[in-house]
């Protein structure tokens, strides 16, 4: 167990080392196509730049105001607030501040960029259909997401996804304007500004598909190295595996979720059956009750 | 001259290999005694919630002043305790006792509805379980520390500077499995 989580970490920085080069790559292209050389990429990487650092610093809060969770109160939910104060004695940790979420649908998410900013954030529904030990595992889930900074990494890795797809649209609708406007500008330049164009066009076209990709393997990474984490937490994988098949047999849709949070849930909050395993932001979930139920 | 430089070297090496190892392990023992004083402030916790349950139960149950006394009493010397056999001892009596009472409680069901009394009995019920994983905590970090101090090359300065294993701690009726019997009195099970 030690083993595959220290793996997990280090494929994880693996892969978001190629996620900051496919972003200078697409800067670099852009700059070189519009001529402007190396401004473009200057530009677009301190625009990436403001949008991480924003993001780290407020993605808690606007995560929290788009899922609509409100703070809990102690004398509201009693046992819960017990249960996590319990928990983050158990792993050493913080206790993370604990949201509700209003509706009949059973899931929960951590956020927060560190552990002394942590969040954790249930629905009512879950509260509603699962026993303690259930919540408890969830809870831990969350908790281990928050300890192994999963939480600060996916919202980054959510950012520049983000910039990356608008850069290379960019870099698309400039390359119509430019066939649009005629090309006996240029012509001085001739076959090396094609093929850079050409260049251009392609990595603009792959990019934002590789950006989605990188995210959805790091996220999906993820959940197997928190389940692992959470069941260590609470010495009792079965709480989990039992709260994951309670979750995953609820039919509806959560509400107030959308694609950008869909992968810090503990179960993916859309459920659309038959989509293929490349694409989906959560290992399947059978597989990860098997692995919870053989440690 | 080459032959020296390749000692100072060496020593140097050697040096830095010995502070790292004695930080490694003071970190490590600091860990556990925090750990302990978790599971202290707990357990400090559980005695500042008895003197109230007791009178609120006092007030449903009057046939049960013999379980009351027996949970003050073991109280009183959980407290007072001086070593930790003794502690022991009488956290054992205090937590069986109050096992004891709130299986009683069953029976009154006046009791039952008083919202001060289920206020309480969750209070307790999420302070025992965090003197477990308070419990829990402090038998991981004591089990980092030994094993460090048991790994070679640290256990010959382990041995240098007097550093000593703890023991692993157990308070009977605490343990996190016994959490699992909470499974049929919740709502919304199967």
């Amino acid at each position: 167990m030690y083993r595959a989580i220290a793996k997990n970490k280090r494929n994880t920085w693996v892969l978001l080392f190629i996620f900051i080069l496919l972003f200078a790559a697409v800067g670099l292209v852009f700059g070189e196509y519009t001529g402007s050389g190396m401004w473009g990429l200057g530009i677009a990487s301190l625009v990436a730049l403001l949008l991480c650092f924003g993001s780290y610093y407020y993605s808690d809060s606007i995560v929290l105001k788009a899922t609509g969770a409100r703070p809990a109160q102690k004398e509201e939910y009693p046992h819960l607030v017990h249960s996590i104060e319990g928990l983050s004695i158990g792993a050493g940790l913080p206790a993370p501040r604990l949201y509700i979420i209003d509706d009949p649908t059973p899931n929960a998410f951590a956020t927060g960029r560190n552990p002394e900013k942590g969040v954790v954030a249930v629905t009512t529904g879950l509260i509603e259909r699962l026993n303690r030990t259930e919540i408890e595992g969830v809870l831990a889930h969350e908790m281990a997401h928050i300890k192994n900074y999963d939480t600060r990494l996916a919202t980054l890795a959510t950012v520049m996804v983000g910039a990356v797809v608008l850069l290379s649209e960019w870099i698309r609708r400039s390359f119509f304007f430019r066939s649009m406007r005629g090309r006996t500008s240029s012509r001085g330049r001739g076959g090396h500004q094609a093929l850079i164009m050409i260049v251009a066009l392609v990595i603009s076209i792959l990019a934002p598909i590789f950006a989605q990709l990188l995210r959805l393997a790091i996220s999906r990474r993820r959940e197997f190295l928190a389940d692992a984490d959470g069941a260590l937490i609470t010495r009792y994988p079965e709480g989990l595996a039992s709260a994951l098949e309670k979750i995953s047999a609820e039919p509806q849709k959560l509400k107030n979720a959308s694609t950008a949070t869909a992968p810090l849930f503990i179960i993916n909050p859309f459920r659309t059956g038959g989509s293929s395993k490349l694409f989906s932001t959560h290992p399947p979930t059978g597989e990860r009750i098997k692995a919870l139920r053989e440690m | 001259m080459d032959l020296s430089q390749i000692f100072i070297i060496i020593f140097g090496i050697l040096g830095l290999a010995v502070i790292f190892s004695y930080n490694r392990m003071i970190i490590k023992r600091n860990r556990v005694d925090n750990a302990w004083s978790q599971i202290d402030v707990q357990l400090k916790r559980r005695y500042d919630l008895i003197p109230n349950l007791v009178e609120t139960v006092q007030a449903y149950a009057r046939h049960e002043r013999e379980t009351m006394a027996q949970i003050t009493e073991a109280r009183t010397r959980a407290i007072a305790a001086a070593t930790v056999k003794e502690q022991e001892q009488a956290e054992n009596d205090l937590t069986r006792n109050l096992k004891r009472l709130l299986a009683v409680a069953e029976a009154y069901p006046d009791l039952k509805a008083n919202k001060n009394f289920l206020m309480l009995q969750e209070e307790l019920a999420g302070t025992e379980s965090k003197i477990a994983f308070a419990r829990q905590f402090y038998n991981d970090s004591v089990m980092e520390y030994n094993t460090r101090l048991q790994l070679f090359p640290h256990n010959i300065l382990a041995g240098l500077f007097r550093f000593e294993g703890r023991d692993y701690l157990e308070i009977e009726g605490l343990e996190r499995e016994p959490q699992a019997v909470q499974f049929g009195s919740n709502q919304g099970g199967e």
